[in-house]
């Protein structure tokens, strides 16, 4: 059965992120507003949005704490995910065997840099003014979810090669559940179940900044209106 | 006069701690049916304003990426929280952009999303009612639209595109701001925002052109309505009646003089400015924007230059090739439109003009970045030309200038507080506390540099800094365009022509 949900969850979170990214990449933009001075090529654009997605760097000069608090969160994040290759691959890419100890400490970085986050929104006026409730259950999701990782490293652990054999063997079980003979076992559900309700609410929150970014006219348009007739189908008339 | 609340500006650009409601008294006055029947709007508020305003949101989402990605991926992150200058003035938490797009957002996800049906308490979603737009119409108009926030927001969400848009989706509802919608009506029924009829305005040229050869010699000609002329010159209405904007007309024509390339003003578009722009309308924008283009082929130009104006010349170059162009029946030699710093910047390089720096010795020069040159347009080949070329220009043209703070200048300007159609007096008190942050940075250098002129080439930031400076005991005399430091520099008849 956990299989089972798996496959509805990621179904959810494949089909919702693109028909998101559809809508996004549907809607025009019938004029030019990049924000200046912008890249005057496709290649200076290319390299602009690197840079934002890569190095956050308009965050940089906004507010020094965000920027070392997100970046240290994304980039521990991404080598957390590709450690995460292991549970998934076989055989395992060569490169992610090892990332094994990066991806320890990159699971105590993120939990650290999401606590710090999280501080931050409950300390700082401004911040805390500006933040819903949804905005603080993000942080304690994504908190959730790392705390529960860590667990399952340092303390509870899950007997992962008897519930990948009952992944793997989904489709004679659709209604069963794994073994759970132990508290890992108890930590490994629930950090799987909190993983699966982050990626339902994904393609419909503020999470979709992830693809939402690259869309986003002000960084992504080449700055040549005057060389170039910008014109998009429902301003031609 | 009223008594309005002037900040204290002290030696740093501080962020204020908030306080809740400070602005909410400032209602902008509402168009009446006589301002918004002429241009197509309701001319009061429509009986089924709610369905009606979120139908409009529904359209605009699909006309425009823009705001429909700048409503989804906000995270929240508040870095804008201390860079919007209206903020820093006022204190009032719907000025900190994300506050000011979350009253549009938390409507878009109470209609646009399936948290805000299920959840709206989670989310922070919010029906469209009598007090939500309430506050849109106050807080929409407390929006210069300069787009500081842009720069600094990880995603580029530029809240001047929620701005407009929340604009425009009041306007088809019929709640529309006086001011703005009075003055593009002005635009086409006469030419102008100012309203100037065509004997006015041949007029002032011809006393432009005798106060120019009592206090040079040289008989200096600032045509109007001239065919066959190379260079229709597009100037803010201001740049003709109002100081010290006028002193900067008679510097533009000095220098076509100097080069000895002939130029014409037109009635028929004796305005660079593009009101359009400020209430979100592409319509309204393509349609004023179009007088341009009509007269430059009438009258048979070969050139297109832009005056000392902020966001006509963000309209001009970033939008006219769209709107109205292309523009190849002009000299594809220049760039078209061209800025008039652009202009006299190639005559300078071309050694077509001498300047005499010790003309402005009396000056201790500062430049102001206008938000719309600055974040949304460029001057010249390279990306950065709009900082550069103006400040190629004042060095050119004295011997004292030094910038401001860094933080306040280039793409980190800060606005004048007058911009994007709240040039108003009812929206006086916002204006003075807007103004605060370029005021701190200001006085540092008339401390520190005994600066004693602020150079800039924006008729909004003119008429702005003129009237509210003075509140902060800073002389209005302070305040004037770069092509008025040209003008003072410029010798004539040194040499003559350009090849």
């Amino acid at each position: 059965m956990l299989t089972f949900l798996a496959y509805i969850v990621l179904t959810i979170f494949v089909l919702g992120f693109l028909s998101r990214i559809f809508v996004y990449a549907r809607s025009p933009a019938p004029l030019k507003i990049a924000t200046t001075p912008a890249p005057t090529t496709v290649s200076g654009v290319a390299w602009r949005l690197f840079t934002e997605v890569v190095f956050f760097n308009s965050l940089f000069k906004s507010d020094k704490l965000a920027w070392a608090g997100g970046l240290a969160f994304h980039g521990a994040m991404a080598v957390v995910l590709i450690r995460h290759l292991r549970y998934f691959c076989d055989p395992l890419p060569a490169f992610v065997a090892p990332l094994q100890i990066f991806g320890i400490v990159a699971g105590i970085v993120m939990a650290g840099a999401l606590a710090f986050l999280l501080l931050r929104r409950l300390v700082f006026e401004r911040v805390k003014y500006i933040s819903s409730k949804a905005d603080y259950l993000f942080l304690v999701l994504l908190l959730a979810i790392a705390g529960s990782g860590l667990l399952m490293d340092f303390a509870l652990r899950p007997s992962i090669v008897d519930i990948k054999s009952h992944m793997l063997s989904m489709w004679r079980s659709v209604t069963g559940l794994p073994p759970i003979g132990s508290a890992g076992d108890v930590m490994f559900l629930l950090h799987l179940l909190l993983v699966g309700l982050l990626l339902v609410v994904f393609p419909f929150s503020k999470l979709m900044h992830a693809g939402g970014i690259f869309f986003s006219p002000t960084r992504n348009q080449v700055d040549n209106p005057r060389e170039k007739k910008h014109v998009t189908p429902w301003a031609k008339s | 006069m009223a008594d309005y609340h002037v900040p204290v500006v002290g030696d740093d650009i501080k962020t204020p701690d908030l306080k809740t409601g400070t602005m909410a008294h400032l209602h902008p006055y509402p168009a009446t049916a006589k301002h918004m029947d002429p241009m197509g709007f309701p001319g009061e508020r429509v009986e089924n304003w709610q369905q009606k305003g979120i139908e409009k949101l529904g359209e605009l989402l699909k006309k425009y990426r823009s705001l429909q990605v700048y409503l989804d991926i906000c995270v929240k992150c508040g870095a804008c929280t201390d860079k919007c200058h209206y903020y820093l003035g006022t204190q009032d938490p719907n000025n900190m952009p994300v506050m000011r797009a979350e009253l549009m957002r938390s409507v878009y996800r109470r209609y646009f999303t399936p948290a805000g049906k299920l959840v709206p308490g989670l989310v922070n979603a919010a029906d469209f009612d009598e007090e939500t737009l309430g506050k849109w119409f106050t807080y929409f108009h407390q929006c210069s639209q300069c787009r500081r926030c842009s720069v600094f927001c990880p995603f580029g969400i530029d809240t001047a595109e929620i701005t407009m848009a929340a604009r425009e989706i009041m306007n088809a509802i019929g709640v529309g701001h006086k001011y703005s919608v009075e003055i593009i009506g002005k635009v086409h029924q006469i030419g102008n925002n100012l309203g100037i009829p065509k004997p006015a305005l041949k007029g002032t040229l011809e006393f432009l052109e005798e106060e120019i050869l009592d206090s040079t010699g040289y008989d200096v000609r600032i045509p109007l309505d001239q065919e066959g002329a190379d260079v229709l010159l597009v100037a803010p209405s201001a740049d003709f009646f109002s100081e010290p904007h006028i002193q900067s007309l008679m510097g533009y024509a000095k220098v076509f003089h100097q080069a000895g390339i002939s130029f014409t003003i037109s009635s028929y578009a004796s305005e660079a400015a593009n009101f359009g722009m400020f209430i979100g309308s592409y319509d309204q924008q393509k349609k004023i924007a179009k007088r341009v283009v009509e007269q430059a082929r009438d009258l048979k130009v070969k050139r297109l230059v832009v005056g000392e104006c902020g966001h006509a010349w963000r309209v001009a170059y970033a939008f006219w090739n769209t709107l109205n162009g292309p523009f190849d029946f002009l000299d594809p030699r220049y760039p078209a439109p061209q800025h008039i710093c652009e202009f006299t910047h190639d005559l300078l390089n071309r050694g077509a003009l001498t300047l005499d720096k010790e003309a402005n010795d009396s000056f201790r020069v500062t430049f102001h970045d206008s938000c719309n040159v600055a974040r949304a347009t460029r001057m010249g080949p390279k990306a950065g030309g709009q900082f550069e070329i103006p400040r190629d220009l004042i060095r050119a043209s004295c011997n004292h200038y030094v910038d401001m703070d860094e933080d306040t200048i280039r793409e980190k300007t800060f606005c004048c507080g007058g911009g994007g159609g709240l040039l108003t007096d009812e929206l006086m008190d916002l204006r003075i506390r807007g103004v605060q942050p370029r005021v701190t940075a200001l006085k540092r250098v008339m401390e520190s540099d005994k600066v004693n002129f602020m150079a800039l080439i924006c008729a909004i930031c003119k008429a702005q800094f003129t009237k509210v400076l003075p509140m902060y005991g800073i002389p209005m005399e302070m305040v004037g365009g770069v092509h008025q430091l040209v003008s003072n520099a410029i010798q004539l008849g040194v040499k003559k022509g350009v090849v």
